[in-house]
């Protein structure tokens, strides 16, 4: 874990800048976990009338927004002028036209300020997540990451070594979420209004199919959602609150199960979540049940950490530039970004 | 003062460094609109040129547009960045002044016209003034056939400038007394850009960098993306 190791002299302050999709944020960190400051600008509001976010109405925001954000940031750390050690930004994945304007700032500020800018992957940004607030965390850990644009199981065992256990095969978790909110006019994001509704609602009033639920650790969400949809167009006396409880418990059946087995199967010391869905009061209650049952850490981010936040684009920054320097002035941003340093095959045990 | 001008709107994307000795260095490059990957290492090449430190800027002009808007947003945002890490005022210029500006010597009426994708342009019309060109008309987003109805319908000889006006060409040469501009000056300038901004920062006409607005002149498309939909 020379990851780790503050011996070197490295740069130790890291400005992120996150503007892969709807939020526009900024953080300042110093060192791998330590938070100075963390500052989002949510756009929600902007989209909510679609009820999904508009790429175009996104980039627009992202322009206005991210100045006032970065320097809100850097004055919430405490910082004078140029005291920022190095800039990283998310350099994908995520939504084209938003992230250029994330990378754009980033190197600019990089270049006038004179110090290392790092492109980061928001992946692998959200597996730092549990790190910024539980920096002791024991290695090897599972990571659940589920968001509106990913569901990935993911072995991390190192800083920097992930091993993809599973992922969707067609809708993410939170896309699901969302998709199901809109059909029933729930509004945005579905994801928050679902959980709330849920909670008066009755999980077991109607049995949604568990897709994929025990073949193997990839996911599979499409199928669900045309199920409520068929479910809602052929009954017309139902209870919202029900459909949504048991909406939400497909999923997060589904979703723990296969977090369970992976845990135990790969020998994790740890479950974490991490992702704008594990702000899911259902996922995460079950979820610490399911740690407490196999005997085995669970770590839960506060909400604010889960969803897409710049301090753990900032840590993974840290890591990132430590690990592999500085990324070329040059660096563009890529929406299909693959999660870096993926190992194949089963762990030496 | 020492300004430095980026300017991104059409297929090109350019950086300057000038002030009051006029332009001290520039670079442009057009090929496959790499914008983003190309503005950071465009400062430094132009700021090395120019044998200047990048602490000594005093302003910094942007490019406000119309223009193609992922390319525009990575000029903004760069030249925001840079004058907000500087700590130093901005000025935005249009797209479509820095056009016109180019042809500032011709006594005819100056139509600036950007492609503006899916058979439209961004155009505006202007006239010579002492030391520079004025805008006589709204910027407009409209068709080809659009643009060609109102040069049919003045008698005065017209220039067009402008990647718009070259791409279609064809449909404005077929007008009595009207030429489109060389190929040269097709694109929007990054010196033309600080020479402008030059004389707007002598009568101190600056902004902050948050008060930055890009010129769309469309409203956005509403249509979703879940694909890379993010965060519930
Ligand atoms: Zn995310």
């Amino acid at each position: 874990m020379t990851a780790l190791d503050p011996s070197d002299n490295a740069p130790a302050i890291v400005l992120g800048i996150e503007t892969s999709c709807d939020e526009t944020a900024a953080a300042v960190v110093s060192g791998p976990s330590h938070v100075l400051s963390s500052v989002v600008s949510s756009q929600a509001d902007l989209h909510a009338r679609y009820g999904g976010v508009v790429p175009e109405i996104a980039s627009r925001a992202h322009v206005e927004l991210l100045t006032p954000v970065v320097a809100q940031a850097v004055i919430e750390a405490g910082l004078r002028d140029r005291e920022v050690q190095a800039v990283a930004a998310t350099a994908g994945p995520g939504l084209i036209g938003s992230l250029l304007v994330g990378v754009s700032a980033a190197k600019s500020l990089a270049l006038v300020w004179d110090v290392p800018f790092v492109a980061v992957n928001h992946l692998e940004a959200h597996l730092y997540s549990s790190f910024l607030e539980e920096p002791d965390l024991e290695l090897p850990v599972v990571v659940l990451l589920v968001s509106g644009g990913h569901t990935l199981l993911v072995l991390m065992e190192a800083f920097g070594r992930y091993r993809l256990i599973g992922q969707t095969l067609d809708d993410a978790a939170g896309e699901a979420f969302d998709k199901v909110a809109r059909f029933m006019d729930l509004g945005y994001p579905g994801g928050p209004v679902i959980d709330r509704l849920a909670m008066t609602g009755d999980p077991e009033a109607v049995a949604f199919p568990r897709p994929m639920y025990a073949d193997g650790y990839d996911f599979s969400f499409s199928g669900l959602k045309t199920a409520v949809v068929n479910h809602v167009r052929t009954h017309h006396d139902l209870d919202v609150a029900d459909i949504a409880a048991s909406f939400q418990e497909a999923v997060v059946d589904v979703l723990v199960h296969k977090a369970r087995k992976a845990a135990e199967e790969f020998g994790a010391k740890g479950l974490c979540l991490a992702g704008g869905v594990a702000a899911n009061s259902s996922l995460r209650e079950r979820l610490l049940d399911a740690c407490v049952a196999a005997g085995i850490s669970g770590f839960l981010p506060s909400r604010s950490m889960c969803t897409d936040n710049a301090a753990m684009v900032a840590a993974a920054g840290w890591q990132r530039l430590h690990l592999d320097g500085p990324s070329p002035l040059d660096t563009g941003a890529n929406p299909n970004l693959a999660l870096p340093f993926i190992l194949s095959g089963k762990p030496a045990s | 003062m020492l300004i430095l001008g980026i300017e991104s709107a059409t297929q090109q994307v350019g950086c300057a460094l000038g002030g009051h000795e006029g332009v001290l260095a520039s670079a442009h490059s057009a090929r496959g609109r790499r914008h983003a990957e190309n503005i950071a290492p465009q400062i430094q090449f132009v700021a090395r040129q120019a044998r200047v430190e990048l602490q000594d800027v005093g302003c910094v002009a942007v490019d406000l547009g119309p223009g193609l808007y992922t390319g525009l947003r990575v000029g903004i945002s760069s030249a925001m960045a840079v004058a907000y890490a500087l700590g130093v005022p901005m000025i935005g210029v249009s797209s479509l002044d820095l056009l016109a500006f180019a042809v500032r010597h011709t006594n005819r009426v100056i139509v600036a016209a950007i492609d503006a994708r899916r058979s439209e342009l961004f155009y505006a019309f202007y006239r010579q003034v002492p030391g520079g060109v004025q805008r006589v008309s709204d910027a407009l987003v409209g068709t080809p056939d659009d643009l060609a109805s109102e040069l049919l319908a003045t008698s005065e000889e017209v220039l067009l400038v402008g990647d718009g006006a070259r791409r279609y060409s064809e449909v404005f040469n077929r007008l009595q007394k009207t030429d489109v501009a060389e190929q040269g000056l097709a694109h929007p300038s990054a010196a033309s850009l600080v020479q402008l901004a030059h004389a707007r920062a002598l009568r101190e006409e600056f902004v902050k960098p948050w008060e930055l607005k890009p010129i769309y002149l469309r409203v956005p498309d509403a249509d979703i993306n879940w694909t890379t939909r993010h965060s519930p």
